[in-house]
C-alpha cells in the first residue's frame, strides 16, 4: 500500500500535467491529516494517553495503564485504517466501473448480500470461524453485486443512477427480510450474527486483522492496476473500445477486485456504509476524474475518514461508544443527498 | 366515423365491464379470507358462531376466540392491508414508477427506526411507540419532500433522496438493535418485520378509522393521479392541479402508512406489490386504486393465514411476505427495466 | 366550429430559479393561424411555449388568453381551451391506444360525473382524424414513433381545445412521418379553424407548413411574419450565426433555406 503512495503515477511527472503539483499537494496533506488522526485515534478514548506514554508504549512498553490502552487501541486504528482506505478505493471503482456517481456498497446491496451469506452461514451451516465468516461474506457480497447490477442495467439506458440505486435498495429490502425470517426462530443464531455485526472495528485485534489481509491485498491490487483503464471506461464503452481498451477484460477485473474488498472489510467490521460513496465525490473535487490520481487519494481519505468517524464515536458517547457505521451514515447521507440534488433531470 | 365510435364505445364498455368483474372477485376473495381466518384457528367454529359472535351475540367459548382474538387480528390484517396497497400505489402511480413504494423511499424506515429507539432506548409503552412511529413517518415524509423540492419535485429526485434517507435510518436500526438487550431485541425484531400478532382494539381502531377517512380522499384524486402518469407539463395541460394533487395524496398515502406501520409495523413488500400485481389482475389504463387496495388485504390476510398454519414454526406475517415477495421483486425489477419502463 | 380566442404574452420574462431565459417578450397569436416558433438549442423556445401554456409562470409580465391572466384562471378551465402536445409525454406501460385518447377527454369531466356519448364521440373523431382507429385496441407501448406521435396528437384532439401548441411534435420521426404529422395539424387549422402554435427544428418546414414564423434567439424575438420576409440571410445569421442561401422552394414557392458551411462558399462566389 505504502509503495503505491509512494512512487506517484505515471505520467504525473510529464511536464504537460501542469496539475500535478496541487494534486499532490493534496495527497500530501491527506497523508497528513492521515498521521494526525492515527495519532489521536491511539492517543485519545475513555482514557487520554500522553505522549510520553504513547511513544514509551510504541517501544514495547506496556507498564500501566495508558501503555496498555495504546495497545489495545493500536489494531483498531489499524483495522480502521485498512477498512476505510479499501471502501474508498472501492466506492472509487465501482462509481468508474457503472459511470454511475451513486454507486456505494451500502447503496447498491453488496454489505446487505455479505450480512446474509453470513447469517445463512451460521444459522444453516454452523459457521463460527472468522476465516469461514469471510469466504462466505466475500461470496455473499459478490452475488448481490452481480445481481444488483444485471438487474439495474437491463433496459433502455444501462445502469442509470436511478435503475441501480432501486436494483440495490429493493435487493437490500428482500435480502433483510429473508435475514429476519432466519433469524426470527433462532434466538443462539441472532445473537452470534449480533456478534458479528457488532465487530465494526472495535473488536479489532491483530489476528482478525491478519486473516483479511491476503483478501485485501489482492483486491487493492485489482483495483489498482485498472485505473487507467477505468479512465478510458468512463468515455464509455465503444469509445473505450476505440481507444483500444479491453473493455470486459477491465471491467471483471476492477469489479472483482471492488467486491472482494467490500466483502472482506464486511467480513471484518460489519456493515459500514456511504465511505465508499462520500470519499471518491470529495477527492474528485481535490485531483479531477483522472483515476490514477483518484484511487489512490480515495484510499487515503477514506482511511481518513473512517479513523476520524472510529474517533468521534468513541468521544462523543464517552465512556460508552458509538459504531462508526452510524457516524458514518450520518455523515455519508447527508453527502448522498447533496449529490442527488447536484445532478441534472436528465443524468439521473 | 359510426364505426369507430361502434368499436370505441364497445372496447370501452367491455374492457370496463372484464376490470369491473375482476374487481369483484377480488373483493370475493377478500371476504372469503377474512372468513377463514375468524372460522380456522386451535378450535374450528362454524360461519353461523362465527357470524353470532360478530353480531355481538355470546356464544360459549367462541366468543373469547374469535371476538377478543380472532376478531381484532383479522380486521388488523384487513385494513393494513388494504392501507398498504391503497397507499403504495398511490406512490407507485404518482411517480411513474412501479418501484417507488413507501417501503422502499424510506417512510417506512422512518417509523421502525422511531419505534426501535422508542422500543429499547426508551423503552416507552406499546400505545406511545405507535404514536411516535406515525408522527416519525410523518416527519420522514416531510424531510424527504422539502430536500427533493427544487422548482417543484422530480420523481426520480424524490426516489433516490428517499433511498439515502432510509440507508441512513437503517444503519441507525441496525446499530440500535445491535446494542438492544436480548430481551428488547425480541420485541423490536418481531415490530420491524410486521405481525398482526396481539392486535387489540385500542390500535386497530385508529387505523380503521384512519382508512375510513383517506380511502376517499385519496380515491377522489384517482383521475388526477392517472393523469399525472403522463408527465406533469401533460398533466397540467389537461387541467390537472399538479402540485395539489401531488401534496393531497403524498399527505393521505403517508397517514395511511404511518397508522399501518404503526399498528403492524412494516409488513414487507405489501406496499410494493399490490400496485404491479394489480395491475397484472385487471389491465392498465385506469385507476389501480381500488384492485390494490383489495390486492394489499389478499396479501396480509393470505399471508397471516400461512404463517399461522402453514409452518411448523408461527411466523408473523412480515416474514411470509418477505420471504414470498422477495422473489417476486427481483422478477418485478427485471421485468421493469427490461421493459424500460422508466430510464 | 371554434370560437374566437386571444392568447397573448405582453412583456413577459421567464426564469427556471435565478437563470432568465426570456426577458420581456410580447408576442400575440394569431388566432386561427398556425405560428411556428423557431431558433436555436437553448434559445428559450420550449420555455415561452410552456409559458404559453400555463406550466410555467412569468417571473415578469403576463399571459392573458381572452383578456384574462392564464395562471389566475381555474386550470381546468383553461384545459378546454387550449391543449398542450409537451416534448415527451410518458404513456403508462400497457395502456391501449382508446384508453390513452380517452384521458384528453378528463378536463370536460367532474369528479363523479360519468363517461358520456358525447366523450366517445370526441375519442372516436380523434382516432379517425388522426388515422389511428385501426389501432384503437393495440397497446401503445407495441407502436411504432410515427404511430405513436399520432396517437398523442389524438389525445390533444380529444380535448377539443380550440388552441393546440405543440413542442417539437416532429422529433423523432423519419422525414416521411414528420411531413405526415404536420398535415395532420394543417387539416386540423383548415377544416376547424384550430389555433396552432408549434416549436419545430426544422427551419425548412417551419417555413413551409406557418402561417407565421417567429424566430427567437436568446430569449428575444428576431423576427416575425410572414415565412418570407422571416427567414432571410440576414435573420438566418443573427439567430443560427451561420451564412446560408435562400431560395424558393420549387413544390411550396415558400423560403427555403441552404446553409453554406466552411468548404463549399468558394463555389456560391463564382456563381455570383
Amino acid at each position: 500500500m505504502t509503495a503505491v503512495l509512494d512512487s506517484p503515477p505515471r505520467g504525473a511527472a510529464r511536464p504537460r500535467s501542469v496539475t500535478a503539483s496541487p494534486r499532490l499537494a493534496g495527497l500530501a496533506l491527506a497523508v497528513a491529516a492521515l498521521g494526525v488522526l492515527a495519532v489521536l485515534s491511539v492517543t485519545l478514548g475513555v482514557r487520554d494517553v500522553s505522549l510520553e506514554d504513547l511513544l514509551a508504549a510504541l517501544g514495547g512498553l506496556d507498564e500501566n495503564v495508558s501503555q496498555a490502552a495504546v495497545h489495545k487501541r493500536l489494531p483498531r486504528t489499524l483495522l480502521a485504517m485498512l477498512v476505510g482506505a479499501v471502501l474508498g478505493l472501492a466506492g472509487a471503482v465501482m462509481q468508474g466501473v457503472t459511470r454511475n456517481p451513486l454507486a456505494d456498497p451500502g447503496i447498491l446491496g453488496v454489505t446487505a448480500g455479505a450480512s446474509l451469506a453470513v447469517v445463512v452461514g451460521i444459522a444453516f451451516a454452523g459457521l463460527s470461524s472468522p476465516t469461514g465468516f469471510i469466504w462466505v461474506a466475500i461470496a455473499g457480497a459478490a452475488v448481490s453485486a452481480v445481481l444488483v447490477y444485471v438487474v439495474g442495467s437491463l433496459g433502455r439506458g444501462g445502469a442509470t443512477p436511478l435503475k441501480l440505486a432501486l436494483a440495490g435498495a429493493a435487493t437490500s429490502a428482500a435480502f433483510s427480510s429473508l435475514i429476519s425470517a432466519i433469524l426470527l426462530p433462532r434466538i443462539a443464531v441472532m445473537d452470534s450474527f449480533r456478534f458479528w455485526q457488532i465487530g465494526g472495528v472495535g473488536g479489532a485485534s491483530l489476528g482478525r486483522i491478519g486473516t483479511v489481509l491476503p483478501f485485501l491485498l489482492v483486491g487493492t491490487l485489482l483495483c489498482l492496476v485498472v485505473a487507467r483503464g477505468l479512465n478510458s471506461l468512463a468515455l464509455g464503452d465503444d469509445l473505450a473500445a476505440g481507444l483500444g481498451e479491453r473493455v470486459a477484460l477491465t471491467r471483471a477485473a476492477a469489479a472483482t477486485g471492488a467486491v472482494l474488498l467490500c466483502g472482506a472489510a464486511t467480513a471484518v467490521a460489519g456493515p459500514i456504509g456511504f465511505v465508499g460513496l462520500v470519499v471518491p465525490h470529495a477527492c474528485r473535487l481535490l485531483v479531477g476524474s483522472d483515476h490514477r490520481w483518484l484511487l489512490p487519494l480515495s484510499m487515503v481519505v477514506g482511511a481518513a475518514l473512517l479513523t476520524a468517524a472510529d474517533l468521534v464515536g468513541r468521544l462523543v458517547a464517552r465512556p460508552s461508544e458509538v459504531d462508526v457505521g452510524i457516524v458514518t451514515a450520518l455523515v455519508g447521507a447527508p453527502v448522498f443527498i447533496v449529490v442527488v440534488r447536484r445532478m441534472r433531470g436528465r443524468t439521473l | 366515423m359510426t364505426t369507430t365510435l361502434v368499436s370505441v364505445t364497445s372496447g370501452r364498455l367491455g374492457r370496463a365491464r372484464s376490470r369491473a368483474l375482476l374487481t369483484g372477485i377480488l373483493a370475493a376473495v377478500v371476504v372469503a379470507l377474512v372468513a377463514t381466518s375468524l372460522m380456522v384457528g386451535q378450535t374450528f367454529y362454524g360461519p353461523g358462531e362465527v357470524l353470532r359472535v360478530v353480531l355481538g351475540q355470546h356464544v360459549p367459548g367462541a366468543s373469547f376466540a374469535v371476538g377478543e382474538l380472532r376478531l381484532p387480528r383479522t380486521t388488523l390484517a384487513l385494513v393494513a392491508g388494504l392501507a398498504l396497497g391503497l397507499a403504495g400505489v398511490t406512490f407507485q402511480t404518482m411517480l411513474h414508477n412501479p418501484l417507488a413504494s413507501p417501503d422502499v423511499i424510506g417512510i417506512s424506515s422512518g417509523a421502525s427506526a422511531a419505534a426501535v429507539v422508542a422500543i429499547v432506548v426508551l423503552r416507552l409503552p406499546e400505545s406511545l411507540v405507535s404514536l411516535v412511529a406515525i408522527g416519525a413517518a410523518l416527519l420522514t415524509a416531510l424531510v424527504i419532500y422539502l430536500l427533493a423540492y427544487r422548482d417543484g419535485v422530480v420523481g426520480t429526485r424524490l426516489i433516490l433522496i428517499g433511498i439515502g434517507i432510509s440507508a441512513m435510518l437503517d444503519s441507525v436500526v441496525s446499530y440500535v438493535i445491535v446494542r438492544a438487550a436480548t430481551w428488547d431485541l425480541q420485541t423490536a425484531m418481531r415490530w420491524l418485520t410486521g405481525s398482526v400478532n396481539g392486535a387489540v382494539w385500542s390500535t386497530v381502531a385508529p387505523l380503521t378509522l384512519a382508512v375510513l377517512v383517506l380511502a376517499p380522499v385519496l380515491l377522489a384524486q384517482a383521475r388526477p393521479l392517472r393523469l399525472m402518469q403522463h408527465g406533469d407539463d401533460a398533466a397540467a395541460a389537461l387541467g390537472v392541479p399538479v402540485e395539489r394533487t401531488r401534496v393531497i395524496a403524498i399527505l393521505a398515502a403517508v397517514g395511511l402508512v404511518a397508522l399501518a406501520t404503526a399498528a403492524a409495523g412494516p409488513i414487507a413488500f405489501v406496499a410494493f406489490l399490490a400496485g404491479p400485481i394489480a395491475a397484472r389482475i385487471v389491465g392498465p389504463g385506469t385507476s389501480l386504486m381500488v384492485p390494490a387496495a383489495l390486492v394489499g388485504a389478499v396479501l396480509v390476510l393470505g399471508a397471516d393465514l400461512v404463517g399461522q398454519h402453514a409452518a411448523g414454526n408461527r411466523y408473523p406475517v412480515g416474514v411470509v411476505t418477505g420471504v414470498l415477495g422477495a422473489p417476486y421483486l427481483v422478477h418485478l425489477l427485471i421485468r421493469t427495466n427490461r421493459a424500460g419502463g422508466s430510464p | 366550429m371554434t370560437t374566437a380566442h386571444t392568447l397573448v404574452a405582453e412583456a413577459v420574462t421567464l426564469a427556471y430559479g435565478d437563470r432568465t431565459v426570456v426577458e420581456e417578450l410580447d408576442l400575440r397569436v394569431d388566432d386561427g393561424r398556425i405560428t411556428v416558433i423557431v431558433g436555436a438549442n437553448a434559445c428559450g423556445k420550449s420555455t415561452l411555449l410552456r409559458a404559453l401554456a400555463r406550466l410555467l409562470p412569468p417571473s415578469g409580465g403576463r399571459v392573458l388568453l381572452d383578456g384574462k391572466e392564464l395562471h389566475r384562471q381555474p386550470t381546468k378551465e383553461v384545459a378546454r381551451t387550449l391543449g398542450l402536445l409537451p416534448q415527451s409525454p410518458v404513456a403508462p406501460e400497457g395502456i391501449v391506444v382508446a384508453d390513452l385518447v380517452a384521458r384528453g377527454r378528463s378536463p370536460h369531466q367532474r369528479l363523479l360525473s360519468r363517461w358520456s356519448g358525447a366523450d366517445d364521440l370526441a375519442v372516436a373523431e380523434a382516432l379517425d382524424l388522426t388515422g389511428t382507429s385501426d389501432l384503437a385496441d393495440r397497446v401503445v407501448d407495441e407502436l411504432s414513433g410515427g404511430q405513436r406521435q399520432r396517437v398523442w396528437i389524438a389525445m390533444a384532439l380529444a380535448q377539443r381545445t380550440d388552441i393546440l401548441l405543440l413542442d417539437e411534435p416532429t422529433t423523432y420521426l423519419d422525414i416521411c412521418h414528420q411531413v405526415e404529422v404536420l398535415d395532420l395539424l394543417t387539416d386540423l387549422n383548415r377544416d376547424r379553424g384550430t389555433t396552432i402554435v408549434m416549436v419545430l427544428h426544422d427551419l425548412n418546414l417551419a417555413a413551409r407548413y406557418a402561417d407565421r414564423l417567429v424566430a427567437l434567439s436568446r430569449g428575444r424575438i428576431v423576427a416575425s411574419g410572414d415565412p418570407s420576409e422571416v427567414l432571410t440571410p440576414a435573420v438566418i445569421r443573427t439567430v443560427f450565426g451561420m451564412s446560408s442561401e435562400v431560395v424558393p422552394d420549387p413544390v411550396s414557392g415558400r423560403p427555403m433555406v441552404l446553409p453554406v458551411g466552411r468548404h463549399h462558399s468558394g463555389r456560391l462566389a463564382a456563381t455570383a
